[in-house]
C-alpha cells in the first residue's frame, strides 16, 4: 500500500465480513510474523506488481494494484487494452509463474486467498489450487480448448487433476457440468469437438469445465468478447445463476461497462497498470469522480441516446507501458490536465483518495472541481 | 472417415496413373529426341534388319503410342506377354519391361533392391524421428539455455554436412581406425540370410542419415513447439491445475506432432524412392544406387521402373500422412 489514505480493507463488499475465515495456523503457539496482516477479505490483492523485463526496458503492466473481494460478491474490472486488467487476473492464478523462467515477469506485492498468500507459496502448491479453489474462463473460448481432444475428455481431465475418481464417474460428472450450462443432449456433446460447437456453446463448456472442480473463485477475462450479442446476455446470466448456486467470488474482467453493469457489486477501473477508481457499481457508475471513467461512460453507446448525439472517444491511445506518462498516466489524454495548479498532474503520480466511503478515486483535481464538472458537464450528456 | 479413406485412396489411383503417363511419355519421347532406337539398343551391337524388326514387333514398338500406353499400363498392373509367335515371353506383374543391359525384366532386378532401400529408410526414419523430436523438444523446454544453443549448433552443422562426408569419415573411424565395425558389406539375402551382417552394414548408414534428418526435425520441433507453447489452450491446460508434465505431453507435444507428420511423409517418400547419396557412400545394392547405375548407362526401363517405384512410395506415405492426419486432429475427419 503506498499511502494511508487508502486503507486495506477498502470496497463494500469486504464490509460484510464472513465470520468463518478459516485460518490455518502455522505454528500452535506463537502467531507468525505474516498473521498479523492477515486480510479478513476471502481474496485480498496487495500493492500488486507485474513487470515483465524486455530488451526496450521494464513494462509495468500492473503497477501497485489492491483490491479485496468476498464470497458470493462480484468484482467488475475495467479498462482499455493493456490496462493490465488481464495480466492481474494471470497473477492471482499463478499463471506467471508457469512456463520459461526466462519470461517470468517480476511480482511483487500479495495475493491472499482464503487466509493464505499465493506469492510467496510455492508454485506446485498454487497449482494445486489452480482449477479447484479458483479457476478461469478466457476469452475466446476456440483458441482457449484443446482443439485435438473432445470438450468431455477435457472437462474429465480438469476434474480428475483435483479428484480422484475413475473415468466413469468423472464422466458422467462432465454431463451433469454440461447439463448445467445449459448444454442440449450433453450425453452427446461431450463426445463432440470443440470445432463442432458453436461459439455460444463453446463458452457454456469452457464454463463447465472451470465451474467443474466448484471453485471458491472465478475469474471471468472477457467472457462475452468473443460472442455474438445475444448470446452475450445468456452467458452473463449463466455466469451469475452458477455464482449463486455455488456461492463463489466472481472476478469479470471487461472492457464492455454494459456488462459490469448487470454483473458488478464492485467496480475497479484500470488505467496504465494502475486502478483510477474503485467503488460500488452504484457509485463509479452515478457518482463517477475520475476523468478516464467519465471517458468511459460517455464513449459508451446507449439506446435511449438522441441519434444525432455522437460517442464522445476518450482522445488518444492508452499509453505506453515502458513509458508511463510522468505524473498522471491520463494526463496526456486528459482534457482536465491543466486544472490542477503548477503542472503536478505531469510530474506527480496521484493517489488514491477517499472520495465517499469505500469510493476512491486517484486525481489531482479537488473534490469540489470534479463534482463541480461531472454534474454540470458530463452528467447532462449522459 | 470411411469416405474420407476413399477419396485419398482415389487420389493416390490418380497420383500413380498420372505418374505412369509422364513417364512412359518420356520413355517414348528421349529415343525420339536423340535419334537412338529402342529395339536397336535391345539387340546389342550385333544385329540386323530383320532382327532389329523382330524385337520392335515383340516389344510392341510398332504400335501407336496409346496402344503401347496401354499395353505398359497392363504390364504394370496385371503383366503381359511380349508376343512374337512361337517366341513368346511372359513378363509377370509389375512388369516394368525388360533391361537393355541385360534383357532380364526390370523388377526382376529391382526388386532385390528395394528392401535394402527399405531397412535403409525406415531404420534412420525411426531413428531421427525419435532423435529429433526429442531434442527439439528439449530444446524448446530449456529455451536460451546453453542446453538449447549447444543442441542448435550440433542440428545446424547436422543440417549443413553432406552425407559423403559425415558417411566417410564415421565409415573412416568406426571401421578402419576403431574397428567396431567390420567392413560394410551387404549381404546378399539381406536381414533373413545373415541379420549380423545386415545390421553391421546398415548401422552406420542409419546413424549418419537420420544425423543429417534428426537436425531438421529438432529445428523443426523446437520451433513448432515454442509457437504451441504460446497457444491459448496451453494457458488453459495450466490453468486447469496440472502438472507441466502433462501440460508438455499430453497438450502440446500433440499439437507440435502435425507438422512434423507431414514432413516426415514426404522425406520418408522420398527416401524409400532411394538414397542415392547415402547408398553411394556406403556401396549399399538399393534403388537409389540401381537409378543412378541405370541413368549412366542410359537404361531407360530400369529408370522408368525406379521411377515408378519411387512414385508409389511417395504417393503411399503421403496417403499414410493424410490417415494419420486424421487420426491426430479431428478436425480433419469431415473434410
Amino acid at each position: 500500500m503506498t499511502d494511508n489514505s487508502t486503507p486495506q480493507e477498502a470496497t463494500s463488499a469486504s464490509l460484510q465480513k464472513k465470520p468463518s475465515v478459516p485460518v490455518q495456523s502455522t505454528g500452535p503457539v506463537g502467531v507468525p510474523e505474516q498473521e498479523r496482516d492477515r486480510p479478513e477479505a476471502f481474496l485480498a490483492v496487495r500493492d500488486l506488481k507485474v513487470h515483465f523485463p524486455t530488451d526496450d526496458g521494464i513494462v509495468k503492466s500492473v503497477d501497485g494494484l489492491s483490491f479485496n473481494l468476498e464470497r458470493g460478491k462480484t468484482l467488475g474490472i475495467v479498462g482499455e487494452s493493456g490496462s493490465g486488467k488481464s495480466v492481474t487476473s494471470l497473477a492471482v492464478m499463478g499463471l506467471h509463474r508457469t512456463g520459461q523462467a526466462r519470461s517470468r515477469p517480476d511480482i511483487s506485492g500479495e495475493i491472499w486467498l482464503d487466509g493464505e498468500e499465493l506469492l510467496g507459496s510455492s508454485a506446485d502448491h498454487v497449482r494445486k489450487l489452480r482449477g479447484r479453489k479458483m479457476s478461469m474462463i478466457f476469452q475466446d473460448p476456440l483458441s482457449a480448448m484443446h482443439p485435438y481432444y473432445s470438450v468431455g475428455a477435457q472437462i474429465v481431465e480438469a476434474y480428475r487433476q483435483h479428484h480422484d475418481v475413475d473415468k466413469k464417474t468423472a464422466r458422467k460428472r462432465a454431463i451433469d457440468m454440461l447439463d448445467r450450462v445449459g448444454i442440449p443432449e450433453p450425453g452427446k456433446r461431450v463426445d463432440a469437438y470443440p470445432h463442432e460447437f458453436s461459439g455460444g456453446m463453446r463458452q457454456r463448456a469452457m464454463i463447465a469445465m472451470s465451474l467443474v472442480n466448484n471453485p471458491e473463485l472465478l475469474i471471468a477475462d472477457e467472457p462475452t468478447t468473443a460472442l455474438d450479442v445475444t448470446v452475450q446476455a445468456q452467458i452473463l446470466d449463466l455466469i451469475r445463476d452458477l455464482q449463486k448456486e455455488f456461492g463463489s467470488a466472481v472476478i469479470m474482467i471487461t472492457h464492455d461497462l454494459g456488462v459490469v453493469a448487470e454483473m458488478a457489486d464492485d467496480l475497479l477501473v484500470m488505467y496504465g497498470g494502475r486502478c483510477v477508481e474503485r467503488g460500488t457499481a452504484e457509485e463509479v457508475f452515478y457518482e463517477p469522480r475520475h476523468p478516464y471513467t467519465w471517458g468511459l461512460l460517455t464513449s459508451m453507446p446507449r439506446i435511449d441516446k438522441e441519434e444525432t448525439e455522437r460517442l464522445v472517444p476518450v482522445k488518444g491511445s492508452p499509453p505506453s507501458l515502458i513509458n508511463i506518462p510522468s505524473g498522471c498516466a491520463f494526463n496526456p489524454r486528459c482534457p482536465y490536465a491543466d486544472i490542477p495548479k503548477g503542472g503536478i498532474t505531469r510530474t506527480t503520480r496521484p493517489e488514491l483518495q477517499q472520495v465517499s466511503g469505500n469510493h476512491f478515486s486517484a486525481c489531482h483535481m479537488s473534490q469540489e472541481e470534479r463534482t463541480r464538472i461531472w454534474t454540470e458537464e458530463i452528467a447532462p450528456k449522459l | 472417415m470411411l469416405v474420407y479413406i476413399l477419396r485419398r485412396l482415389l487420389n493416390v489411383v490418380i497420383m500413380l496413373v498420372v505418374v505412369s503417363m509422364v513417364t512412359f511419355g518420356i520413355f517414348f519421347m528421349v529415343p525420339k529426341i536423340t535419334g537412338s532406337d529402342p529395339a536397336l539398343l535391345y539387340a546389342g551391337r550385333t544385329t540386323d534388319k530383320v532382327a532389329i524388326e523382330g524385337i520392335r514387333k515383340k516389344m510392341g514398338l510398332d504400335k501407336p503410342i496409346t496402344t503401347q500406353y496401354g499395353l505398359f499400363l497392363k504390364g504394370v498392373v496385371a503383366g503381359r506377354d511380349y508376343d512374337a509367335g512361337p517366341d513368346t515371353t511372359h513378363c509377370p506383374a509389375p512388369c516394368f519391361g525388360y533391361s537393355f543391359k541385360n534383357e532380364q525384366p526390370v523388377w526382376q532386378d529391382l526388386k532385390d533392391k528395394v528392401p535394402v532401400t527399405l531397412s535403409l529408410a525406415s531404420g534412420a526414419s525411426i531413428l531421427w524421428l525419435l532423435g529429433g523430436v526429442a531434442t527439439g523438444v528439449i530444446s524448446a523446454l530449456r529455451r536460451r539455455t546453453l542446453l538449447d544453443r549447444a543442441t542448435m549448433i550440433t542440428a545446424l552443422a547436422g543440417v549443413s554436412l553432406p552425407i559423403y562426408f559425415t558417411g566417410l569419415v564415421s565409415s573412416a573411424i568406426f571401421v578402419y581406425s576403431l574397428g567396431w565395425l567390420d567392413t560394410i558389406n551387404y549381404p546378399d539375402g539381406g536381414l533373413a540370410s545373415d541379420p549380423g551382417g545386415w545390421l553391421n552394414a546398415m548401422i552406420l548408414p542409419w546413424i549418419t542419415l537420420a544425423f543429417l534428418f534428426a537436425a531438421t526435425y529438432a529445428r523443426l520441433t523446437r520451433a513448432t513447439m515454442l509457437e504451441i507453447l504460446g497457444e491459448d489452450y496451453i494457458r488453459t491446460a495450466r490453468a486447469k491445475g496440472l502438472t507441466e508434465s502433462v501440460v508438455i505431453r499430453k497438450h502440446a507435444l500433440r499439437s507440435t506432432l502435425t507438422p512434423i507428420i507431414t514432413v516426415f511423409g514426404l522425406d520418408l517418400g522420398a527416401l524409400l524412392g532411394g538414397a542415392v547419396l547415402t547408398e553411394t557412400t556406403f556401396s549399399l545394392p538399393g534403388l537409389g544406387k540401381a537409378a543412378v547405375d541405370a541413368i549412366s548407362t542410359g537404361d531407360l526401363p530400369v529408370i522408368m521402373g525406379v521411377t515408378m517405384i519411387a512414385a508409389f512410395f511417395v504417393v503411399m506415405a503421403n496417403l499414410v500422412v493424410d490417415l494419420l492426419y486424421a487420426v491426430v486432429d479431428p478436425r480433419v475427419r469431415l473434410t
